[in-house]
């Protein structure tokens, strides 16, 4: 094997997009799995299935609507073209926001479960105790729900890492722009470099199942406290 | 309108599928209203109303003329000056006893702040649990805890919700102690939810009576208790409470005295000061009645008593007899036999023989 050719980037790429992606997801998911577990807007079920839409899509579905979407035709590529910031498709941020929507559910469905599971009591204890409403969600709801905000922050950075096909219709291949791991295994492979090719996708498979198995044996460990 | 600034006023309407509560009533600004009534009475919901945890059709709440809730407002949860102890402790697993504690503590301002963290650690008894995490404290250690908790917030308005109900005998028997003591120091008006008529007995001192989301009867717990026309006369452990005082001890028969309006009775020796305000509990069926003053009997507890009612009871061969002691009501469950025999009837004079009295707090 020939390691003087072989090239990082790809591997800082991935990884650079998916802490990008896996904070983003943070900020964007918790919110929206608190009003998903409190919410008795009747139609909340909508905006569930519409969050859960990636696990079922293929991912081509999705990329190919995004690519429709943040186009030059598209009205959010005819936005962002009107603020000056160009056409987002074959970008890294439109890489971005293509796995922010593609991860969402990872992050969602277990922050919205360990909402769920808190229950209403603590929360209203909390508000007996003077806590207002923003107060109770910082320093009751957050902390117990931590086992789930940490298992949808690894799910999410776990799925992006290893996410394809939309990266395919939305990114391409650019190197040291949209070229992550899993392009770059597709190149070696078309290319018969098949030396090249094990090492990165032996290294996502040992780093993906590292990953699993830290967080599976973390939730055997702290089991939820109810008192 | 002063009668406004001493007590409580709520008025609460309240449907929810198949319930309705519809309460409207006034308790004093002070001491213990129990609310009592059997489950599904609206117990919880009424207590919840005034917490500000539901959201009523209809609501007024004032207490002593500060108004949180009527039909132009209503103060959110975090504003009401309220602690509220859940039937379950509720505490929070994620901070340990101490941080428990300080939640709403360092929620209020230090002007606020009347009731001092030292202070509630000794009245519960909580100096050794302070670094504890509450999985690893017991039923009854927990709900002290809870209780600390609430009190820290120096409300001005106590709301428990059956704090007993979810702990064994040994857990009861635990924190009752500590309840009675506490409200004899806080000045603050406690609202508690019940549906044991010992607790009530041992606790309140006023009553609200509720029935399918009904007010059903309202007053005080000496009257309530021996009204022949609510269940509370007639169940199998039906008691009068009488307000005593601490008149002696006798070191010899190992006695203390106590005395009210009308009476003096002795219970087992116990070390309270001459002058003690206390709470004597006369169960009905341990008080007989008798025409002439009692002479060559065991029992020692014997006082002249006027016949106010005579009531039938729940079992056919029994009958309850109301009795007026110095303005304080009694009761006395005897067969409906000894009623013809004697000729039991209103305002004759008789004496009431106590076989047992409980010195309650």
């Amino acid at each position: 094997m020939d390691f003087t050719q072989f090239d990082p980037q790809p591997i800082y790429l991935t990884l650079r997009l998916a802490t990008i992606t896996t904070v983003l997801l943070l900020c964007i998911a918790t919110p929206l799995a608190w009003w998903l577990a409190n919410s008795r807007w009747r139609y909340r079920q909508v905006i569930n299935a519409l969050v859960a839409l990636p696990l079922v899509l293929p991912p081509t579905v999705l990329g190919f609507y995004l690519l429709l979407l943040l186009g030059p035709r598209g009205w959010v590529g005819q936005f962002t073209e009107s603020l000056g910031i160009g056409i987002l498709p074959f970008t890294f941020t439109g890489l971005v926001i293509a796995s922010v929507i593609y991860s969402l559910p990872f992050a969602v469905q277990p922050i919205q479960n360990a909402f769920a599971a808190i229950g209403r009591r603590p929360l209203e204890v909390a508000a007996t105790l003077r806590a207002s409403p923003w107060g109770r969600f910082i320093s009751v709801a957050l902390p117990l729900a931590k086992p789930g905000l940490i298992t949808g922050a690894v799910l999410g950075f776990a799925h992006t890492l290893g996410e394809f096909g939309v990266v395919l219709m939305i990114g391409g291949n650019i190197p040291g722009e949209t070229q992550v791991l899993s392009m770059a295994i597709f190149d070696h492979v078309e290319a018969y470099e098949y030396d090249k090719a094990h090492v990165l996708a032996a290294g996502m498979l040992v780093f993906s199942f590292i990953v699993l198995l830290v967080l599976y044996w973390r939730t055997d460990q702290c089991p939820p406290r109810h008192v | 309108m002063t009668e406004n600034y001493q007590s409580i006023e709520a008025n609460f309407r309240l449907k929810r599928n198949e319930f309705e509560l519809d309460v409207d009533f006034k308790a004093p600004g002070k001491g213990v209203s129990a609310i009592f009534g059997q489950s599904g009475s609206g117990k919880t919901t009424l207590l919840r109303c005034i917490a500000g945890l539901e959201n009523p059709d209809r609501g007024y709440f004032n207490l002593k003329g500060t108004c949180w809730h009527d039909d132009k407002q209503s103060w959110p949860v975090h504003r009401r000056p309220i602690a509220y102890v859940f039937q379950e402790a509720s505490l929070f697993a994620h901070l340990n006893v101490r941080k428990n504690m300080e939640y709403g503590w360092q929620r209020i301002t230090k002007d606020q702040r009347k009731i001092q963290i030292d202070e509630v650690v000794a009245w519960l008894g909580l100096e050794t649990l302070l670094d504890r995490q509450p999985d690893q404290l017991s039923g009854g250690q927990r709900q002290r805890v809870a209780i600390a908790r609430a009190l820290l917030t120096s409300p001005q308005l106590l709301l428990m919700d059956e704090p007993l109900a979810s702990l064994d005998t040994p857990g009861k028997a635990e924190i009752l102690p500590y309840l009675e003591s506490l409200y004899q120091t806080l000045d603050i008006p406690v609202l508690y939810v019940s549906h044991s008529p010992q607790e009530v007995q041992q606790l309140a001192d006023y009553l609200i009576l509720l029935d399918q989301g009904k007010v059903k009867a309202a007053g005080e717990i000496n009257t309530l208790l021996t009204e022949p026309q609510l269940p509370l006369a007639h169940f199998e452990d039906a008691a009068a409470v009488l307000n005593a005082c601490v008149v002696g001890h006798d070191k010899t028969f190992h006695l203390t005295s106590l005395a009210f309006n009308g009476g003096q009775v002795s219970v087992s020796y116990n070390a309270l000061p001459i002058g003690h305000k206390a709470r004597l509990r006369v169960c009905a069926r341990d008080v007989s009645l008798a025409l002439i003053p009692p002479q060559h009997i065991s029992i020692n507890n014997s006082f002249p008593v006027r016949v106010v009612s005579v009531n039938p009871d729940r079992d056919p061969s029994q009958m309850l007899v109301r009795c007026d002691v110095g303005g304080q009501s009694l009761l006395s469950r005897i067969t409906r036999r000894s009623v013809q025999t004697l000729n039991i009837s209103p305002d004759k004079i008789v004496y009431a023989q106590v076989k047992s009295v409980a010195l309650m707090k």
